[in-house]
């Protein structure tokens, strides 16, 4: 346990010591927020789907903890080439400890930097439509992408053997599965393929949750969403301590 | 303490290591000496359960490292012969983590932690990030964490691989000054001759993955004829040179400066 613990609270101070980095990492969602929200705001309205803000937030929110995830995941590389990894790895603990140390460290600081987007969201004008059943509803959903795609950022940082899979993982697996999303159009209407490719898509059930949960548009509902993000949360769990466990130093 | 039989490691078609015998007896100051790509990383690695053995055997403390690592891993300690802190936190915390991942209670922790720091001459530095360390500093933080959990064998692959002579010295001074106070059991890989000659109490020469001497620096030069430790070594792996392959491991830690900058 206390291994787990360490190892998860490295991930913080990792996070909290990087002010600059935080500043940095909030730049993407608030050029999403503004230029889309506002650019393509008049269209959305006129098209009768209301304010394109309060539609597109949620899905900025759930961006900002996928690719904060995904970035958390990758410094397993780093750790490598640091050489810092082997300490962790010959210890007398468990891969599965380390594992799960560094993937919810990954999780709490981007389920944290999910929050901070929110609160710039509401600047923007977010406004969640009942806020006692919103806020502890959105932070479910928060949690859950966190831990889902943390653990698929762990998967990718025990794959990857050097820098250049990094954009490969983002162009092929991490930006078509945030395009893909619903992070930034109604899932409704869309040609029967991307209805398909979307319903396939794992962030899809988290950016309903967080839309559903904020503004009380659901496109499925909140037990779907719920579950179907439980069940992929364990597989990628499995996955990720299953590839974390075959890293060779 | 360590005992090494017909120890074998084929990567495809290529024998790093094959079949080597040693043992190594408790407390003892064991150097394992040979030149680049002789074959020293890879035993160690195998010692230390992070590599498999392609055949032989292997005993530590009387445990077998592949079938009882977390047993094992308690038992020894090891620095690398690349780097392994994270630059990111203080040395204080670097030696903090290690000592909760090996289970060190918490007051003992705190007791060794300082005195192991005060005794590498960190201790005032204990609050600065590793990554604003020198060389020599990097080095001896990595031998403190290596003491801390009170290991009953230290590996040091090249451990002074870069150091200037005075911190050399220090280093060992040190290394030696705990092999007598806990005991320790230490099994060491360098390059300068000078180090084995005055720290080791048995040396074995590997070449082209082969055990080709063992014994005393004295033992040694007596049965080569030869006056140093140096000219024993020379006389024994022959004097051409041996080509290591280019580590990737460089490369990227280049590229990683180029990223973070
Ligand atoms: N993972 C590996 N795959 C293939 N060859 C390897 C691997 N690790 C080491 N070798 C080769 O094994 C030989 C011994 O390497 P090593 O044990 O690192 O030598 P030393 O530490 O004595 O300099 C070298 O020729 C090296 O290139
Ligand atoms: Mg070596």
């Amino acid at each position: 346990m206390s291994a787990i613990y360490i190892l998860w609270l490295r991930e913080l101070k990792r996070y909290t010591r990087s002010r600059v980095q935080i500043i940095a990492s909030l730049g993407q969602p608030l050029l999403y927020l503004l230029a889309l929200g506002f650019g393509l705001g008049p269209v959305f309205e006129r098209a009768g789907n209301g304010s394109y803000v309060q539609f597109i937030a949620p899905g900025v929110v759930g961006m900002s903890i996928l690719f904060m995830c995904i970035f958390s995941g990758i410094s397993i590389l780093w750790d490598r080439q640091f050489g810092f990894l082997k300490e962790t790895l010959v210890a007398p603990v468990s891969r599965m400890q380390i594992m799960l140390g560094r993937t919810l460290g990954s999780a709490t600081v981007a389920t944290f930097q999910g929050v901070l987007v929110f609160i710039i969201c509401l600047i923007a004008g977010l406004r969640p439509h009942n806020w006692a059943t919103a806020l502890p509803q959105a932070f479910v959903f928060m949690a859950m992408v966190a831990i889902t795609f943390a653990a698929l950022g762990t998967a990718f940082g025990s794959v990857i053997k050097d820098m250049q899979g990094f954009p490969i993982v983002m162009n092929f697996m991490v930006m078509p599965m945030f395009f893909l999303s619903g992070a930034l159009y109604p899932l409704s209407h869309l040609p029967s393929v991307l209805t398909v490719i979307t319903r396939l898509d794992p962030l899809t059930y988290g950016i309903d949750g967080l839309r559903g949960s904020l503004t009380g548009v659901w496109h499925f509902n909140f037990a779907l969403d719920v579950a179907v993000m439980a069940f992929i949360a364990a597989a990628f769990l499995s996955l990720g301590a299953y590839f974390f466990s075959k890293i060779q130093i | 303490m360590i005992r090494v039989d017909n120890l074998v490691k084929t990567f495809g078609d290529f024998t790093a290591v094959k079949g080597i015998s040693f043992d190594v007896k408790q407390g003892e100051i064991f150097a394992f000496l040979g030149p680049n790509g002789a074959g020293k990383t890879t035993t160690i690695k195998m010692l230390t359960t992070l590599l498999k053995p392609t055949s032989g055997t292997v005993e530590l403390d009387g445990l077998n490292p592949m079938l009882q690592q977390k047993e094992a891993r308690q038992r020894f300690g090891i620095v690398f012969q690349d780097p392994s802190l994270d630059g990111e936190q203080t040395a204080y915390e670097n030696m903090e983590l290690h000592g909760v991942l090996y289970h060190v209670p918490r007051k003992v922790r705190t007791e060794r932690i300082e005195s192991l720091l005060k005794l590498f001459e960190l201790w005032d530095r204990r609050d600065s990030y590793v990554k604003e360390f020198s060389g020599g500093m990097k080095r001896r933080l990595e031998i403190a964490r290596g003491f801390l959990h009170t290991p009953k064998i230290l590996f040091l692959d090249e451990p002074t691989l870069g150091l200037d002579p005075q911190s050399r010295n220090q280093l060992w001074s040190h290394v030696k000054r705990l092999n007598e106070t806990e005991k320790t059991t230490v099994f060491l890989t360098t390059h300068y001759m000078d180090e084995a000659d005055r720290v080791a109490h048995r040396i074995a020469i590997v070449d082209h993955g082969q055990l080709i001497a063992q014994g005393t620096s004295a033992e040694l030069k007596a049965s080569t004829n030869t006056e140093s430790l140096e000219e024993a070594f020379l006389a024994l792996t022959g004097e051409s040179l041996r080509d290591e392959s280019a580590s990737t491991a460089e490369g990227m830690r280049q590229m990683a400066r180029m990223w973070r900058r």
